[in-house]
């Protein structure tokens, strides 16, 4: 998921192209105040004019305490993003606010109500708190989204690059993720030019159970891609034991094995897992 | 015997230059050269006049020679690229005669088998004997390989070289022998180091660029060339050097140990080397100050001359053993066609250098360019100069996807199964299209200001005039 100044046209334009699976259009850190009309005109209009079918989009609208943010959500709900990320988000009113304005333009516009999804961005400390309050606080919400560096400063700590300070942020956004059966996505890396450092950030990542992770430089998408992508071995053992499995109903065997190995259902559902990402990311897609 | 000069004009009263004749410069010298300025300074002011300039390349630094065109001192150019300031003069139509376009190749083919004949050739050499023993790889003007003087040296009539950094004799690990030179010039300067050669070359950090790169890299590694033994020429752009930077990945991660590595030569291509990714560096001229240390010092870097580079009179040349090349283009068509002489408002500001020999003698030959640059598609209907013969390109690199030529059904084939974003070249056209407009055509002239000749000699197309608005 990489983010996207929405001041920045060349951006914008290409932004379907630089091996995201989702473009994250920003209206709001990356734009300064005096810049927010522009901002969103051109966000506005890449959404109109350009055709990101391979891509999804996301739009980070401005928080709820400010005067934007509903002007953000006048200017692209009639285009339909896949989802809004509304930022500081720290508990489910906050959601439910956002979705009710997002139900009133999409109304106006002649939308199919619920259309468009949203990804609440959750960096404050009462917000990973309240992770499960908000993750099923409305059926838009489509996944959580952790953002570290906001985090660690309510928290009064330093973010380093190990992220010893926010795993139990990250922990309790999987677990409350997974809970209400929607997706978690990742902080994104902030050193562009330290590779090996994201490499390792992302499989810890990955390793906790997010679906996930955001980037904030293009040349960080390959390695994020890479680590999140089943590799060749995965998915030939995910085919094997898709076959096994034909193969034992097939003998109408109850109990089927693999290498030695009893089939049971996490494995089932793991190799269906890595089948899903074969055929995403293979299937089609930005790439 | 003595050869050394003491002034310009000595030498080009003993080399007997007269009103028509043929003089030739090699551009190792760059945006930094003042060897051309000054021999038609020189030859203006002794009242010399229509004389044909035959320069490998012609630069921005070689403004001047406009003047001398229009004073009647110059009367044709032949040269293998010619930068924007005197392109844009020639397209404007201030000369009579067209300039004909060589490729690099072909420049040293024709001169070869005596289709073009030079009576002078003026040669910029960092370092010099008297006897007339040459080298680029030594003095405050060094450049490097000296690859592109080499025919000039052979074959015009008299050989005048000119140094600002002569040495006792024998200049030790000479380039150019005395055998070839008549006259050895010492000057001041031959040059401006700054901008003879790049301090340092960099990968671009465009997210656009870098995106058009990864796909070429995994385009080459899909190919079935990425082996051992892999050949690969790259240019000095910070695009194309990002695709040597992605190879250069896979080529470690799998292992794989190349050849050679081929063409201008930049500090990228050294330190592959160094890492052992190739085993030679096959080098007709230096891009940078790493480079021409590399060429100094480094006895598996090899320089090699335009001949041994691409000359298709030749019996081989290397090229024709490249397995891939990474090229550029202002413009590619609808038939695989590819624009590097002109700008898309049809103004000179390029040339093919050795664009189309390395398309024509690699097995691969890819262009890397943006789908859209500056509001413009790239791909048109029918390019405004055929640079390139669409036969000999093979697959077109964007960020919105691939085109692969017809004529290898079997790499398209391979390039999709791996998941690659091949689209037919039409699907790319409309993209661009949906998201730039059509644009305007472009209005030219009547008069041809320009001949593309193709590597062998025949006529590939002409270049006419810009009409003013």
């Amino acid at each position: 998921m990489l983010f996207l100044p929405g001041n920045t046209p060349n951006m914008l334009i290409n932004g379907d192209t630089l091996g995201a699976d989702t473009a994250i259009f920003d209206l709001e850190d990356a734009v300064s105040p005096d810049e927010k009309d522009a901002a969103r005109i051109l966000v506005r209009n890449a959404l109109k004019y350009q055709d990101f079918s391979g891509c999804e989009v996301v739009v980070r609208i401005n928080p709820t305490d400010t005067e934007f943010w509903k002007k953000d959500l006048d200017a692209v709900i009639p285009l339909k993003p896949d989802m809004i990320m509304p930022t500081k988000v720290s508990g489910g009113g906050m959601i439910r606010e956002v979705s009710a304005y997002i139900g009133q333009v999409e109304e106006r516009s002649g939308i199919e109500k619920g259309s468009v999804k949203i990804l609440p961005l959750i960096e404050t400390a009462l917000g990973v708190e309240k992770a499960f309050d908000i993750a099923s606080s409305d059926g838009r919400v489509a996944g959580l989204f952790l953002g570290g560096e906001d985090f660690t400063a309510d928290m009064h700590c330093k973010r380093t690059k190990e992220g010893q300070e926010i795993f139990y942020a990250r922990t309790r956004l999987v677990c409350a993720a997974r809970a209400c059966g929607i997706e978690a996505y990742d902080t994104p890396f902030t050193d562009v030019e330290d590779m090996e450092g994201l490499r390792t950030d992302t499989e810890f990542a990955k390793s906790l159970g997010f679906a996930g992770k955001a980037v904030i430089s293009p040349r960080h998408v390959d390695i994020v891609n890479e680590v999140f992508s089943p590799t060749e071995a995965e998915i030939e053992y995910a085919h094997d034991v898709m076959d096994a499995i034909e193969e034992g109903k097939r003998q109408g065997k109850g109990v089927i094995s693999l290498r030695g190995k009893m089939i049971d259902a996490p494995i089932v559902k793991r190799a269906r897992q890595v089948l899903e990402m074969e055929q995403a990311i293979y299937g089609g897609g930005c790439r | 015997m003595s050869k050394l000069m003491g002034t310009i004009r000595e030498a080009i009263e003993k080399a007997g230059l007269k009103d028509g004749m043929t003089i030739s410069f090699h551009h190792h010298m760059r945006n930094g050269d003042y060897v051309l300025n000054m021999v038609l300074e020189e030859a203006a002011a002794m009242g010399i006049r229509d004389l044909t300039i035959n320069a490998s390349s012609i630069f921005d630094i070689h403004e001047p020679l406009i003047e001398h065109i229009k004073n009647g001192v110059v009367t044709q150019i032949e040269c293998n690229y010619m930068g924007g300031r005197v392109g844009k003069a020639i397209s404007q139509g201030i000369m009579e005669k067209p300039v004909i376009f060589r490729t690099h190749g072909g420049r040293a083919g024709d001169m070869e088998r005596g289709a073009s004949r030079i009576d002078i050739a003026f040669l910029a050499a960092p370092c010099a004997d008297p006897m007339g023993n040459l080298s680029g790889k030594y003095g405050p003007s060094a450049c490097g390989s000296l690859g592109y003087a080499f025919s000039d040296a052979m074959y015009a009539k008299k050989v005048v070289a000119v140094t600002d950094h002569l040495v006792p004799y024998p200049l030790q690990d000479a380039s150019i022998d005395e055998g070839y030179v008549d006259y050895v010039v010492q000057t001041e300067q031959i040059g401006d180091p700054a901008r003879i050669v790049s301090g340092t070359t960099k990968i671009t950090r465009d997210p656009v660029g870098l995106r058009i790169a990864g796909l070429a890299a995994q385009v080459v590694k899909h190919s079935g060339y990425l082996k051992n033994g892999f050949s690969f020429q790259t240019g000095a752009g910070g695009a194309s050097l990002a695709v040597a930077k992605y190879v250069e990945e896979m080529m470690e991660k799998d292992h794989i140990k190349g050849s050679f590595c081929m063409g201008g030569i930049t500090g990228y291509m050294v330190d592959m080397a160094n890492k052992g990714f190739f085993d030679t560096i096959l080098d007709v001229q230096c891009f940078d100050l790493k480079a021409i240390e590399s060429i100094r010092e480094n006895p598996k870097h090899r320089e090699i001359s335009a001949m041994r580079y691409a000359s298709p009179a030749a019996k081989s040349a290397a090229v024709d053993s490249l397995d891939v090349v990474i090229l550029g283009a202002t413009q590619v068509d609808l038939d695989f066609n590819v624009n590097v002489h002109t700008d898309s408002n049809g103004y000179i500001m390029g040339g093919s250098g050795g664009h189309s020999d390395t398309a024509a003698g690699s097995k691969l030959a890819i262009i890397v360019a943006p789908l859209i640059r500056a509001r413009l598609p790239l791909i048109v209907d029918r390019v405004l100069c055929k640079s390139t013969p669409g036969e000999t390109v093979d697959v077109i690199v964007t960020q919105r996807g691939i085109a692969v030529n017809p004529r290898q059904k079997e790499l398209r084939d391979r390039l999709i199964k791996a998941g690659l974003p091949v689209r037919d070249i039409r699907e790319l056209k409309k993209m661009a299209e949906e998201i730039a407009g059509v644009p305007r055509p472009v209005e030219m002239g009547d008069k041809v200001v320009a001949q593309v000749l193709y590597r062998d000699g025949t006529l590939l197309d002409t270049i006419k005039n810009v009409a003013e608005i």
